[in-house]
């Protein structure tokens, strides 16, 4: 029994990493890591997101409807989105100036609300709370080690503090845009060559967790014609 | 006033394209991108759509939250632009099918995008007025069926290219966004200098 709710916890560290395995969440993987500080923060503000989200949707999944399951679920996060945003605001403005819009976008990150319809609306509250702080350490350490090679090389520091002699060797494109990009795509080869599990192929509705939001009736024919 | 559009417009589509610079967007972008019919139709369904939630949002913010309950727009956007999709693709339905038939398949898949949700919320925190939070929408839009249509093209070139097997699939595909973002990092200083 408690092996069970340790792997329900390990499950998303490394199993399942939502960012690395799953690919999920790709916006602000992409978006965050350009300092430790703010992939950090971005981290921190998605797992209290999750944890809170899985909670409550655990403890009303016999109370929603199945029809109107998708849009109370989005009331619900987008509702601990704007406490998060409220909090960040109030107590560390700093951190909520640099996350800037994708804070909000917290909404939309596939890995809430993917854990919302894959595991909280069909467990109990406890297990649903250990999914998402282990969904959430995962993404934290998936954002913190992508943020920690592009801030070493891109700019010769972490989390602000700098490298004496990495000063004179940065590579400072790894801290743009392209590099986001290209460090995010050598991450999930690596993971995938020691992880010795098969990379993802492909992005598409089908691994979609909001592929129900789109289609409630689950029209997989419609699906597989937008994204083969 | 013209001046100023034309520059929101061009640092839209190039210097901060939404796709390849400020990272939203990403799913479709990297999901539906392998052939170059079903990019094109993406990017013309989220100009589309961010065009409308732009139309809807905006007043809705200006008039009705602002200034006692701005706190609420990150939920009350997100249920506008859910809703009013769905309505949109009703109403094409029922009325003009052909539309409807092209573009439908990727109406629904644009709701939860991070790019129209993050169009209009960065359209509210830029502080444009109507005219122009239209305009930028039209150009992030317009940037997101550029940067769709450009990686269709190299995702082509992709397909029989040999990889490094734990390359293949994602980790590639990201790498070949990495350098067409490269390319558009030399439109930085497009802007600055656009009426110099």
């Amino acid at each position: 029994m408690k092996n069970k709710k340790l792997s329900i916890l390990l499950n998303g560290l490394i199993n399942e990493n939502p960012v690395f395995v799953l690919v999920l969440g790709t916006c602000p993987t992409l978006a965050t890591t350009t300092s430790v500080v703010s992939a950090l923060a971005m981290g921190i503000a998605a797992l209290a997101v999750l944890v809170c989200s899985n909670a409550v949707i655990s403890m009303l999944r016999k109370v929603i409807p199945d029809k109107v399951r998708i849009p109370s679920y989005i009331v619900i996060i987008a509702g601990f989105v704007t406490i998060v945003q409220m909090l960040m605001q109030a107590y560390l403005p700093s951190l909520y100036d640099m996350l800037g819009v994708y804070l909000a976008l917290i909404v939309v990150n596939c890995i809430i609300l993917g854990r919302a319809e894959m595991f909280a609306s069909k467990n109990g509250v406890f297990d649903s709370v250990l999914d998402g702080i282990g969904m959430g350490i995962g993404f934290t350490l998936a954002l913190l080690s992508m943020a920690t090679v592009r801030e070493v090389f891109g700019n010769g520091s972490w989390a602000g503090f700098a490298i004496p002699f990495l000063k004179n060797y940065t590579i400072p494109i790894l801290s743009e845009s392209p590099g986001g990009f290209f460090v995010f795509g050598i991450m999930i080869a690596l993971v995938s060559k020691l992880g010795k599990k098969p990379v993802k192929q492909e992005i598409s509705c089908k691994g979609c967790p909001s592929a129900a939001l789109c289609y409630p009736e689950a029209s997989v024919n419609k699906e597989s014609e937008v994204a083969e | 006033m013209l001046k100023q559009l034309v520059v929101i417009m061009m640092a839209s589509v190039l210097v901060n394209n939404y796709v390849l610079s400020r990272f939203l967007g990403i799913c479709p972008f990297l999901g539906v991108s392998k052939k170059l019919n079903q990019a094109a139709g993406m990017g013309i369904a989220v100009i589309f759509v961010m065009l409308v939630a732009t139309a809807a949002t905006w007043p809705i913010y200006t008039y009705v939250l602002y200034p006692d309950y701005t706190y609420l727009e990150t939920i009350v956007f997100i249920l506008v632009i859910a809703a009013l999709v769905q309505f949109v693709e009703i109403v094409l339905k029922r009325f003009i099918p052909s539309l409807h038939r092209s573009l439908g398949v990727y109406l629904p898949l644009i709701t939860t995008n991070c790019a129209v949700l993050g169009v209009a919320l960065n359209n509210i925190s830029d502080g444009y007025g109507f005219a122009a939070s239209m305009v930028s929408s039209l150009g992030c839009g317009l940037g997101f069926l550029l940067a769709m249509v450009l990686f269709a093209g190299v995702r082509g070139r992709m397909e029989g290219a040999d990889v490094p097997k734990p390359f293949n699939g994602i980790p590639i595909t990201l790498i070949a966004a990495s350098i067409v973002s490269m390319s558009f990092y030399g439109f930085a200083g497009v802007v600055d200098n656009l009426f110099a």
